[in-house]
């Protein structure tokens, strides 16, 4: 029989030097193949020996992630004794996550809470003496990984949870009860209210997605906001970040008028980035407007860069600039380091002290320098600490982030079958799907709710 | 004292629907069959309401008929009006009822019986079961089965019996406060089985049902009522059957309603219900509920419907429908009588409730062979079932493994993306089941695969292997499976350009023009079109049955939506093929939870599939269970 893929992080998931991404079932060596390129591109995995290393590279599709080591073990011995392929990435968490994500996306499905000791077991690599023993650790696993999750929602997160499955559940037995009874219970007009309903789920499911974890700032990315005194560089930062002339970038003060926006990506991180017009006591009424906008987007933001010009005194403007980024996340970038340094270490430091989470780098946008420090200091400030737990609380996050979407995406079928308008009882088959997905975040299964749920909302016939 | 010894292969106790459709797949298999009723009037009798089918109950009917079982054929033959149900839904929700006339279909049935060769029926009741110990346990059976005894004191020697007592046994029907110790329609009792069945070890419960009066037609104003009219074309039942057979004169039901009246009056008596009384005990359906437990539980339904459906053409009584009650005989009357059209009704038959004797059918293995006693079967209401379909389903189930146990054969089982059959067994004997078992749509996973339409080509198969399908009906089934699969491979492969003709004729459609070619079968999938709606543009067409063209529409436009199901499907079966071997010790297995292994020591699951659906048994204690068969 052939078993299905599965892959998962094998170290811990945090910013450590290497990270190892571990895949096991009878397609690891076809699927990783996929997704690994050689120097030459000419090497496939699926013709090399077992237990041999090979350099290169992982894709998603055309897009690079990361350089890596791929370990090939071809079965009977190996860990689980199957297929087994071992990929040696950078330690970083995202780049963890990216690849993952690309492996799942490549026929894996991701690997349920010590399902490779489970498997090791079954396939008879672990002993009969060590059985019972590793039962119970099974055992508990599974158990603490649903305690785990359970607990690891916040108390309204689940309530939230239970109150959308209660509302999938009563249009489900609605429309069952119609089809059973159909001459007592009619689906007439029932379409319209329907697609109310999916729309008010699909909206809710798509607040909790972006509540999950960094499930928000993952998905929309980091609204990141540029901010500093005219000319100190600001535009520069932003096109040399996304690398293309975007920005009108001049020495005249004041070039930048309005705000840009433009979405990058970071090593995996997604940064949607508000460059702003440089915020000074002005006169001109059109920039006096780009100045006004820009403490609006400050106040938005998750993250502020503030540029400061290295060559340059500091002054009253930025004082005020500091006062309204103090409550924020913020990278002092001190750009300009090409030039002669006006400003010394402690009058920045004076100037800065009220910011709390505070980053400072000294760059030169013009030289290219300090912006490899600028994105791992982003990196740190939203990925790092508060992402690095334990690997089953972080399968389960991300397990209730996969029944999240999949219930989102349930809920999209639901209303393209209402606008195909197809038959009312292929609406239940999505809503189903919906209702399961959402139960095993709580750790609920389906069993026979929908008939009770029949039997206690509708009056049917005889 | 001299007795008569009768040695046969199969005695089925009870001619209902299980017993008939049992004892007619035994004897049809060759084994010499006797079938015991309490009274020869009332084999195949419809003691509730006057139909067959229904939603999901039309599904198994023509299921039972591609097995090879008769229910679909008899009442081809004998129904008054038909009607598909859902047709504006879903091709998987499509369900056929029909009305039957009950004494006609009666008398069919018996009629089909008495002309089986190998099969005889006898009027006696049913007494005892005899059975002795076996001298080495085999698996899980204890007991083998050996024959039954009858009131008279014949003893009938049998390698399996089938029990299917439906209703009958220490049945007593409630009329408000008069109480009478009978069966359904004031047919006799049997009292003595049960207390056979418990000296055998057969743990039983009691359930509870109910019925609605019966008025004389000519006492019903049905001007005031509204016509429900048959289909105008009627869609029969069998595979087997011509369908220009079924295109008969059909008769009307009628729609009338409550109202805050009669309401009323059933709140001022609801001390007089032996319900709400407390002198009932069973377990009654929750899917059809008395008017009284309507009334209390939905108390903000301002009324409630009421079908008024003719018992037959050779009677003037009336079922009224959704008015079942066990309230006493006045307050009935006056309860009807408020309901338009019932003002000056005559009842002819009064309203009751009835409690019978059932087993918790989680004794049974998924055959309907009992876990701990070998040869002996179950099916139908006994097994704790409700409803004619889900009773014969079970009876040609329990027939076919019966003879097969015989004849030393595999049993068949259906699993649960096989046949609503399929899902109406495991359920029974899977699940904790509190109240008679009903069939219904939402209990099918798999519906979608799941058709009345396609019956045939999901079971025909299994039905000629067993013999009870004949050669022809195979190879209709099999003409009808390959054109169908020829007429799809052709749509696939049909393109169609972007030619003024064409796009002339799907604007012609309200269809938008094509962009680029695509194929026939891609066109199908659009809502607005179909395969009917494509003859003007699909020129190599042949001429096609319409049973085959139904196929093709479904297929294709639902494509996505099927292969979804069968995917699903996919997984299901990996755990469905895991077995658990008779023998297990449950004990031996440290890790599972306490209320797992009381749970599966109790149910005996023969698959690890089946272990996962039974309630109270976790995702982890199936890790553990697989770990543990793996290592043995």
């Amino acid at each position: 029989m052939r078993t299905d893929t599965i892959a998962a992080i094998a170290t811990a998931v945090s910013d450590s030097g290497i990270g190892i991404i571990r895949v096991s079932g009878d397609g690891a060596i076809e699927n990783i193949d996929k997704i690994y390129r050689s120097k030459s591109e000419k090497k496939r995995l699926t013709d090399v020996r077992s237990h041999t290393i090979h350099y290169g590279f992982i894709y998603d599709g055309e897009e690079l992630i990361d350089e890596v080591m791929v370990l090939v073990m071809k079965a009977p011995n190996t860990y689980t004794k199957e297929d087994t392929v071992e990929i040696d990435c950078h330690g970083g968490i995202l780049v963890m996550r990216k690849i993952l994500e690309t492996v799942i996306k490549n026929g894996c499905r991701l690997a349920e809470a010590g399902e490779f000791t489970k498997r090791a077991f079954l396939n008879g690599r672990i002993d009969l003496s060590k059985a019972e023993a590793i039962m119970d650790l099974i055992h508990s696993k599974n158990e603490f990984a649903l305690k785990a999750s359970v607990q690891q929602l916040k108390g309204s997160v689940s309530d939230k949870v239970k109150s959308l499955r209660g509302d999938i559940l009563y249009e489900i037995a609605f429309i069952e009860s119609a089809l059973d009874d159909p001459e007592h219970i009619s689906l007439d007009g029932y379409c319209e209210k329907l697609e109310q309903m999916a729309l008010s789920v699909k909206k809710d499911l798509g607040k909790l997605i972006d509540t999950a974890d960094n499930g928000k700032l993952l998905k929309d990315g980091i609204h990141t906001v540029i901010v500093g005194k005219p000319n100190v560089g600001k535009s520069s930062l932003l096109n040399l970040i996304v690398g293309e002339e975007k920005a009108i970038v001049t020495s005249v003060a004041g070039t930048t008028r309005d705000a840009l926006e433009e979405y990058v990506k970071l090593n995996g991180i997604g940064l949607n980035i508000i460059d702003t017009a440089g915020i000074r006591d002005t006169k001109d009424e059109v920039e006096r407007i780009g100045v006004e906008r820009a403490r609006t987007y400050a106040n938005n933001a998750d993250l502020i860069i503030y540029v400061v010009d290295a060559s340059r005194k500091l002054d009253e403007n930025d004082r005020e600039i500091v006062k309204l980024i103090s409550d924020k996340k913020v990278i002092v970038l001190l750009n300009k380091t090409d030039l002669d340094q006006v400003v010394s270490d402690s009058e920045l430091m004076t100037l800065v002290s009220e910011i709390n989470h505070l980053r400072i780098i000294k760059t030169s946008t013009k030289e290219n320098i300090g912006i490899d420090e600028f994105e791992n200091v982003i990196k740190e400030m939203f990925f790092g600490g508060s992402i690095v737990v334990n690997d089953e609380i972080y399968i389960t996050s991300e397990r209730h982030k996969e029944a999240l979407l999949e219930a989102y995406e349930s809920m999209d079928l639901v209303l393209k079958s209402l606008a195909d308008d197809m038959p009312e009882d292929f609406y239940s088959i999505d809503l189903m799907s919906a209702y399961a997905a959402l139960g095993r975040i709580i750790g609920e299964e389906v069993g026979e709710d929908v008939v009770n749920e029949i039997f206690s909302k509708f009056c049917m016939g005889k | 004292m001299s007795e008569i010894r009768e040695k046969v292969d199969v005695c089925v106790v009870g001619a209902g629907h299980a017993g008939c459709e049992a004892a007619l797949a035994c004897a049809r298999l060759g084994m010499e069959t006797v079938i015991f009723t309490v009274s020869v009037d009332s084999i195949a009798l419809m003691p509730c309401n006057p139909n067959i089918g229904g939603s999901s109950k039309g599904h198994l009917v023509r299921e039972i008929d591609a097995l090879g079982g008769e229910m679909g054929k008899v009442i081809d033959k004998t129904f008054i009006q038909s009607k598909m149900l859902n047709r504006s839904k879903g091709p998987a929700v499509h369900s056929l009822r029909a009305q039957a006339d009950k004494a006609e279909y009666s008398r069919a049935m018996r009629k089909v019986l008495e002309n089986q060769e190998y099969l005889t029926i006898k009027q006696s009741e049913v007494v005892e079961l005899l059975a002795e110990d076996l001298s080495a346990q085999e698996g899980q059976y204890v007991k083998k089965i050996t024959g039954v005894k009858t009131y008279t004191g014949s003893v009938y020697e049998a390698k399996a019996v089938i029990l299917c007592t439906g209703t009958y046994l220490k049945a007593r029907c409630l009329c408000g406060e008069a109480i009478t110790y009978t069966g359904p329609n004031g047919l006799q009792a049997a009292n003595y089985l049960t207390d056979s069945l418990v000296s055998l070890g057969v743990e039983m419960r009691r359930f509870k049902t109910g019925t609605p009066a019966r008025m004389d037609k000519r006492s019903i104003d049905f001007d005031k009522m509204e016509e429900q009219l048959g289909d105008e074309t009627v869609v029969p039942f069998s595979f087997s059957t011509n369908p220009d057979d079924v295109q008969i004169d059909q008769v009307s039901c009628w729609l009338t309603y409550t109202n805050e009246k009669t309401h009323d009056i059933i709140r001022a008596n609801l001390d007089r219900s032996p319900i709400y009384a407390g002198i009932i005990e069973g377990t009654g359906p929750r899917y059809c509920p008395s008017i009284e437990d309507k009334v209390v539980k939905f108390a903000d339904k301002e009324r409630h419907q009421v079908f008024i459906e003719p018992e037959g053409l050779h009677t003037n009584e009336m079922y009224v429908g959704g008015m079942s009650s066990s309230l006493p005989e006045d307050v009935q009357l006056s309860m009807y009588r408020t309901v338009p059209g019932l003002e000056h009704c005559k009842i002819v038959k009064n309203a009751y409730a009835i409690e019978y004797d059932c087993i918790n059918p989680e004794q049974l293995y998924p055959t309907l062979e009992f876990k701990r006693i070998l040869g002996l079967f179950s099916g139908g209401q006994f097994n704790g079932s409700s409803g004619y379909e889900e009773a014969a389903a079970q009876g040609l189930i329990a027939g076919i493994n019966a003879s097969l146990f015989i004849q030393e054969k595999e049993q068949i089982v259906l699993d649960r993306s096989q046949a609503y059959i399929g899902v109406l067994i495991d359920d029974l004997v899977t699940k904790e089941n509190f109240e008679p078992y009903r069939m219904m749509t939402s209990r099918a996973e798999y519906r979608l695969l799941l058709r009345q339409d396609n019956a045939d080509l999901r079971l025909r198969k299994i039905g000629f292997e067993v013999g009870l399908v004949s050669k022809i009906e195979m190879d209709e089934m099999l003409a009808k499976k390959y054109m169908t699969e020829k007429e799809i491979e052709r749509l696939k492969n049909t393109f169609v350009g972007a030619a003024k003709e064409y796009q002339d004729f799907l604007i012609s459609q309200g269809s938008s023009p094509l962009k680029t070619s695509a194929t026939l079968a891609e066109l199908m999938c659009r809502p607005e079109l179909s395969y009917e709606s494509l003859a003007a543009i699909d020129k190599e067409r042949k001429w096609l049955p319409d049973n085959v063209i139904e196929q093709v529409n479904i297929e294709i436009k639902y494509e996505g939506y099927i292969s979804r199901q069968l995917k699903q499907v996919e997984q299901y079966k990996k755990m469905e093929k895991k077995k658990i071997p008779v023998d297990i010790d449950y004990d031996a297995i440290g890790s599972l939870r306490l209320e797992a292994r009381q749970k599966l020591k109790k149910m005996k699951p023969v698959s690890v599939g089946q272990a996962s659906r039974i309630s109270g048994v976790s995702p982890a204690d199936i890790s553990v269970l697989l770990v543990y068969l793996r290592e043995q």
